[in-house]
């Protein structure tokens, strides 16, 4: 899934008007534009049963293994933020991406866009991050490309990877195995990196600054698996936010969803920024967090071994799966009573007036 | 409408002839202008709205009167919770 | 955050809810009049909390949604010059102009140099970078706005920054609510002033209007403490008979207001005659640039087309504004009149009530 838009409109980038015949920020932001321009022009020319599942990678066999294939632009800016850049983005996005299909990644390929007048010293920091990220993730780089576009056509730099992981036997995940009853974990607190990058471009202070969560989570997963509990899913809330991985189960799946919001971890500078900038942290982008669905007899035992991983350590059980209302995401509020947690439309827009 | 939020005064600056102010929200600082609030210091709470403080918190108005509601809320979960169902009663 | 969590606190919340069923003896009609009071009221779900004694409708307190049509259609007239860089608060960017599929942001994506801020300070800079660029401002807003734009236009005209434009729909609420005592259909029994436009321009006209039409008015804050507070408020005063002004938001809000920020949109702005998009014209509601910083005001500056515009026939954003229907009574909510296919205003805003019931609350609607 690509990563957020580059420029500041993107954060406060709103809908565009009904009747739309060009592509808009809003349609990279991974809300229902998204889905529009997925349902509207790429699945009715290239869908296949694969493809159509729209899950973050694809699995299929191959001799006596099961493969997972996934792909992911970065477009990034600025490049470079509190908790990593683009490089290390690059690897972390794809290997999670993998992760989440509970593969554990092989090899990543690396294409590069860059522009013309880009400073080599700028492309050999990122390369270095890239390399540095692979290795902890213990993925190799095997294959790649390297495109230059004239000045000003395309803002600095643009990554590309791609990934191949092997599926384990009997792990079976994906976004339409929801069921009501089962429950909702998250891995950590919310919003970190949209915040991170946006208070880069905003020139926001923070006391204790907020890095972005930007990791490799496929030995969290490997650790979530090996509890044997029945795990139906998993998605990292990338752009989009929480409330954009969790609409897209509770469609595939044709369930509801009730989540309880005093359940889901926020750090406190993350609330304030929020809270200054009109966002809603539900919609923020992480890049270092998972949510899973699991059996209600699994909750338990999964969220002990997600307490005990270094990536996993503020897991929350955020909610229940509930047969009601198909489709529909609903929250209870402090107060005790509920509303709906909606599908973004475009990219947040910030209230202000 | 009017999305202003109150948040702490750190510290001022002077600058051609408009003062302006680092003014904390949760752990955020944002740089705000305080010409509308001249009797804002360092440490005085305001609230904000599109970069401006457009007023200055009354930290003893608020104290009186969050007190009144504070006792409200202190007896609210002394009180057993009601049995027709209204949200709230698991406090 | 001091000063806004304590607000939010659910015992407090849930004794004033019990206290107001308590009071609550007969049927009574309330609006929040602003459209950031009604969002805390759905998102928070206030309205679960109260006995169906009190209802609660949703006054014209969104400025977006009551921008003249014909201001969006010359913002984007304006946008679509090339030597026009248009900037704006995000929540206009939304908005639908009368010619089907326009507004801001898909003039963007045509190749028009639009930009988001979050402060008028943040446009007088984008000006100053770019001196070859005509920057145009859409400034919008109630009172509570006012003292930020005039501030921009005051730098602008002191520093002699020739390019910096601003395009000022400018509302006052007083008169809106005035207009809404006065219709014979009227409901409203009482009322939530909008808190922080109270904190600009003080509550006497509020006081006015209490006297005037004898009914109650509680200036009311935003979070959920604050405004089940001033409903409480508001009750007590309806069950004993009562007509008065009192101020439940008194941490930010005085009665003669900020008499700095008063001044400077005395300074820059005059009283006018307003069209409100919805409402139609109401006398003495909007705030237009002084003749003497016509340098400065995109309508004077750059020749407009006189336009004629048509509403949706749909969109019965009017009663909705008045206070007269609810989002839910419209047969086009969330079928036809959605947020990325809005036919008015009211669900296009992110303040708007129509937005506000569709995000947050349109499970109830549609079972």
């Amino acid at each position: 899934m690509p990563n957020e838009s580059k420029t500041i409109a993107a954060f406060s980038c709103p809908v565009p008007a009904p009747v739309g015949d060009r592509v808009v920020l809003g349609h990279g932001s991974g809300g229902k534009l998204s889905a529009d321009l997925l349902h509207k022009i790429f699945l009715p020319a290239l869908g296949n049963p694969t493809l159509s599942r729209l899950d973050d990678q694809a699995i299929f066999r191959v001799n006596l293994s099961r493969l997972a294939f996934s792909t992911d632009s970065f477009v990034v800016k600025p490049l470079f933020f509190p908790g990593g850049n683009i490089g290390s983005l690059a690897v972390h996005g794809t290997v999670n991406d993998l992760a989440m299909g509970g593969a554990k990644p092989l090899v990543l390929s690396a294409a590069f866009i860059l522009e013309e007048g880009l400073p080599l010293e700028t492309l050999a920091r990122v390369v270095e991050s890239l390399r540095v990220a692979a290795a902890e993730a213990g993925v190799e780089i095997v294959t790649g490309d390297t495109k230059v576009v004239e000045k000003g056509c395309c803002d600095a730099m643009f990554i590309t990877t791609s990934g191949i992981g092997v599926v384990p036997d009997g792990v079976r995940l994906s976004a339409n195995q929801a069921l009501p009853g089962d429950r909702i974990l998250l891995s950590g607190s919310i919003g970190e990196h949209g915040i991170a990058i946006l208070a880069q471009r905003e020139g926001l202070e923070f006391e204790s600054p907020v890095e972005s969560d930007s990791a490799a989570l496929h030995t969290l997963v490997a650790a979530m698996l090996e509890t044997r509990g029945e795990i139906r899913c998993m998605r990292d809330p990338t752009r989009g936010g929480l409330s954009s991985a969790l609409n897209e189960i509770a469609a595939s799946s044709r369930v509801g969803m009730m989540l309880d919001e005093s359940a889901i971890p926020i750090r406190e500078e993350v609330r304030g920024a929020c809270e200054v900038l009109g966002l809603d942290p539900l919609y923020v982008a992480n890049e270092g967090k998972l949510v899973a669905i699991v059996a209600p007899d699994a909750a338990d035992v999964v969220l002990h071994a997600m307490r005990q991983h270094p990536r996993g350590r503020g897991a929350q059980m955020i909610g229940t799966v509930i047969g009601d209302e198909p489709g529909l995401v609903t929250m209870r509020t402090p107060l005790g009573t509920t509303r709906i947690v909606d599908m973004i439309a475009g990219d947040q827009l910030p209230r202000i007036c | 409408m009017c999305l202003a939020i109150p948040g702490k005064v750190l510290d001022t600056t002077e600058d051609n002839g408009s003062r302006s102010g680092r003014v904390e929200f949760g752990g955020t600082v944002r740089t705000v202008c305080l010409d509308f609030v001249p009797e804002a210091q360092a440490g005085d709470y305001v609230v904000v709205h599109v970069g401006f403080a457009i007023s200055r918190v009354d930290r003893e108005e608020a104290e009186r009167t969050f007190e009144a509601l504070e006792a409200m809320g202190l007896l609210e979960a002394e009180l057993p919770p009601p049995d027709d169902g209204t949200p709230g009663g698991a406090a | 955050m001091k000063y806004l969590d304590e607000y939010r606190d659910a015992r407090i919340a849930h004794a004033l809810a019990a206290e107001i069923r308590e009071r609550a003896t007969r049927r009574w009609v309330l609006m929040e009049i602003c459209g950031g009071q009604t969002h805390t009221i759905m998102r928070y779900g206030l309205d679960e909390l109260l006995p169906t004694e009190v209802e609660l409708v949703h006054g014209p307190g969104c400025p977006v949604c009551v921008t003249p049509l014909e201001t969006i259609d010359r913002a984007l007239q304006l946008a679509a010059r090339p030597d026009v860089t248009l900037v704006s608060y995000g929540d206009m960017l939304r908005v639908p102009g009368s010619g089907s599929g326009s507004d801001l942001l898909n003039a963007k994506a045509r190749g028009a140099d639009v930009r988001v801020v979050y402060s008028p300070l943040e446009a007088l800079k984008i000006a100053r970078a770019n001196p070859a660029r005509k920057v145009v401002f859409i400034a919008i807003g109630f009172e509570t706005t006012a003292p930020a734009n005039a501030m921009a236009v005051w730098q602008a005209h002191r520093d002699g920054l020739a390019n910096f434009f601003v395009l000022a729909s400018h509302v006052l609420v007083p008169p809106a609510i005035e207009l809404l005592l006065q219709a014979p259909d009227n409901r409203v029994q009482g009322f939530i002033a909008p808190g922080h436009v109270c904190a600009v321009m003080g509550y006497r006209q509020y006081e006015d209007l209490v006297r005037d039409f004898r009914v109650p008015i509680v200036v009311g804050g935003f979070e959920p403490v604050d405004l089940l507070e001033a409903i409480l408020m508001l009750v007590k005063q309806l069950e004993a008979g009562e007509a008065k002004l009192e101020n439940q938001y008194v941490r930010a809000v005085s009665r003669p207001g900020n008499l700095h920020a008063q001044e400077i949109i005395e300074r820059i702005f005059e009283v006018a005659d307003q069209k409100w998009r919805g409402i139609g014209e109401i006398p003495r509601s909007g705030l237009h640039i002084r003749a003497e910083f016509a340098a400065h005001d995109a309508e004077k500056v750059f020749g407009m087309a006189e336009f004629h515009v048509q509403e949706s026939p749909e969109c019965i954003s009017t009663q909705v504004l008045k206070g007269l229907k609810k989002p839910t009574d419209c047969p086009a909510f969330a079928a036809r009149c959605t947020p990325e296919n809005p036919l008015g205003a009211p669900m296009v805003s992110s303040e708007g009530a129509c937005a506000a019931y569709y995000r947050y609350r349109r499970h109830k609607v549609l079972v």
